[in-house]
């Protein structure tokens, strides 16, 4: 049996494909609704779910997120609320990847949140206002709880940077695809397949490419240039609509094989 | 002094700061307060922005370009104005006022707003973004690019559209984007938090113009940089009236750069008092109020480490203060650290006491004060009374009134007339 510090990193790597990672926002538009999206989501094939704890203040994010964040927190989600979310679809045996904001975290105090979050069976957490230069020592305790630590690399990263980047994380990189905020692009940006080729030089973890990725014509074009692909926008946005992204999920999974 | 607002109950003043601390390796840390708590893909544009800033700081040609602009475009140094019939009003504590107000475009803004656009210039970026509570941050913006040429994109809160609408009509008489805000609670902080998206998505032409020393390092040092002129000039201008400074230095904070930049020059006079005075809106009990470091505790805002207006589970707070400026649930981190080492006593006054203010200061001095400033006029009543005839007050009136008739003359909301009140610490307790 594998340990959880390789859980993630053993699920994201592509072989002859390439993995999807579908996000989910804990608590949008209910607690119970996300608990029920993630399970069955979770059953559908994919390597991961990325789940997002909501924040009145997401810098990171687009107008999807950000509103289906707002709508989480009008119905009552809360810091351990979204804990119970994530327990709820990692007890269907998928790793569960944890997308939050500095100040939560802080304000939950970090030991704590990490001692939780590993109990909930969680296999690691992205912070997207936390760069590497603030990561201590709150890094450290994820680590300390078996979590692993995701950093993001973004478009205006220099290459030295990449390489120091890759090196606090553990689990997989995250590669921001875009100059921007989340939500679905029609077009993958020129230059992604370049800053996915410089970043898997500087790292033996898989790389995840997120932010814009929502068609399966993207799917077809990260094969083979990165591990995984990260698909929230345009999934919450179906969740947003009354679905549950599973016939989304379903056809970006043809285009992953 | 007596009536220094005493801890809210609960407050978190002695509190442990849970991680962190002093001794964090990084630069840009007021002790354990500031940071860059910002997405990656803006790193390396704070990185550029920090050197480019210290190498135009050290650049004599830079400065000698600043000086110029600073008397023939923004109108230094302004004068330190005796405010006689206030002071007798007062009991007789001498009190001057720094005249920012008498800055072009009414405030203390421009100061920083030249600054930067100097820099946008040096580092070629030629579009730039501001955010603007009151709207004066956004015309001093509007301002300094319509003078240097620069394409010019200000976020604006739509409640603050509705109560500032002279300054929104000002900017695009400018020349200027006004985009309105209308998520979250619509005002200051929900206008940073679009700025800060749109340099998230066109940071490699693009610069940010913060108005306040918030925000991820370098602009709370690089804004404090450029406001300390404040405090330089009333430090001189006091040394050649008597040779004298003040007892007590007066100033309001909202995010912090006029208290910033009029504290600066004292830090080290241990003999000034220095007080900066948050917005208590209807009262700290109410929960409306924008006073972060009377009554908030420490956490992340907008990419600093500060004291910050947030619920149990760390979610940001609405705000409340009948003056746009002081409405934002986030501090500067060098107030934060100006806190905790209790080099600068913080308190809180409310909304009616600043209408008071504000008109009194009108009908006694000719000057209509904005209501931003007004709370420290409030302020300065209180400590004048404590110091008597022979103290000495300078309140930092960082900016003019006028674009504050409507809410004088309606205020929103507040059932209450304005009046002078007997207990100016109603609201801290």
């Amino acid at each position: 049996m594998l340990t959880k510090v390789g859980r993630l990193e053993d699920a994201l790597r592509a072989k002859n494909d390439l993995k999807l990672v579908p996000y989910i926002m804990a608590g949008h538009p209910t607690a119970k609704k996300s608990i029920e999206v993630g399970k069955r989501l979770a059953a559908s094939g994919v390597a991961a779910i990325e789940i997002g704890i909501p924040h009145s203040d997401p810098l990171a994010d687009g107008p999807v997120v950000q509103h289906a964040g707002q709508v989480a927190l009008e119905n009552g989600m809360t810091v351990s609320g979204a804990l119970q979310v994530a327990a709820a679809v990692a007890s269907e045996g998928v790793p569960v990847v944890l997308m939050t904001y500095i100040n939560p975290v802080l304000s939950h105090d970090p030991r704590r949140f990490a001692a939780e979050a590993a109990q909930a069976g969680v296999a690691g957490v992205i912070v997207p206002d936390l760069p590497i230069e603030e990561a201590e020592p709150v890094a450290a305790w994820f680590r300390a709880a078996s979590l692993d630590t995701v950093f993001m690399v973004a478009p205006t990263t220099p290459p030295d940077r990449i390489s120091a980047i890759a090196s606090h994380s553990s689990g997989f990189v995250y590669c921001v695809t875009l100059t921007g905020i989340t939500g679905a692009r029609k077009e993958m940006p020129e230059g992604m397949g370049d800053l996915l080729h410089q970043v898997r030089e500087r790292t033996q973890l898989p790389v995840a490419a997120g932010f814009g990725i929502s068609k399966p014509e993207h799917m077809k074009l990260l094969r083979g240039a990165a591990d995984a692909a990260v698909v929230g926008s345009a999934i919450v946005d179906d969740i947003d609509h009354g679905g549950d992204a599973l016939a989304l999920v379903k056809e970006l999974l043809k285009a992953c094989r | 002094m007596t009536s220094r607002a005493a801890p809210i109950p609960g407050s978190p003043r002695n509190r442990q700061i849970p991680w962190g601390g002093l001794t964090h390796p990084v630069d840009g840390r007021f002790g354990a307060f500031g940071g860059q708590y910002v997405p990656e893909t803006l790193m390396s544009a704070l990185h550029e922005l920090e050197d480019m800033w210290h190498e135009a700081k050290a650049d004599p040609q830079f400065q000698l370009e600043l000086a110029g602009h600073r008397r023939a475009f923004i109108g230094r140094p302004t004068p330190l104005y005796a405010a006689t019939r206030l002071s007798e009003h007062f009991g007789g504590t001498h009190i001057h006022l720094k005249r920012e107000d008498l800055c072009h475009t009414g405030a203390h803004k421009l100061n920083n707003a030249v600054g930067q656009a100097l820099l946008a210039v040096r580092m070629g970026k030629k579009r730039i973004i501001a955010e603007t509570g009151a709207g004066q941050h956004g015309v001093a913006t509007a301002t300094v690019c319509a003078r240097f040429g620069l394409d010019c994109t200000v976020y604006m809160g739509s409640e603050d559209m509705r109560r500032q609408s002279m300054n929104v009509r000002r900017m695009k008489l400018l020349g200027v984007e006004v985009v309105e805000v209308s998520s979250g609670s619509k005002t200051l902080k929900d206008a940073i938090t679009e700025a800060i998206r749109d340099w998230v998505t066109n940071v490699r032409t693009t610069h940010y113009i913060i108005g306040s020393v918030v925000g991820p390092h370098p602009y709370p040092e690089m804004v404090r940089d450029l406001q300390r002129v404040i405090g330089d000039e009333a430090r001189e201008q006091y040394m050649s009236l008597d040779g004298k400074l003040p007892d007590v230095v007066v100033a309001c904070v909202g995010g912090g750069s006029n208290a910033i930049g009029v504290f600066t020059a004292f830090l080290d006079d241990r003999d000034v008092s220095l007080v900066g005075v948050e917005a208590a809106g209807r009262g700290i009990r109410s929960g409306e109020h924008a006073a972060s470091l009377v009554g908030g505790r420490p956490g992340v805002l907008h990419g600093s480490y500060s004291y910050v207006l947030q619920d149990g589970d760390g979610q940001i707070l609405p705000t409340h203060s009948i003056s746009a400026g002081l409405d934002y649930p986030g501090v500067g981190p060098e107030h934060a650290f100006l806190r905790d080492i209790e080099r600068v006593e913080y308190v809180a006054v409310g909304d009616e006491d600043a209408l008071a203010a504000f008109k009194l200061c009108t009908r006694l001095e000719g000057i209509m004060p904005a209501l931003e400033p007004a709370h420290a006029i409030h302020h300065a009543g209180v400590i004048a009374k404590e110091l008597g005839p022979g103290g000495r007050i300078l309140v930092c009136l960082s900016g003019r009134g006028d674009k504050d008739m409507d809410s004088v003359e309606t205020p929103t909301k507040s059932e209450a007339s304005p009046r002078l009140r007997g207990d100016p610490q109603k609201d801290a307790h």
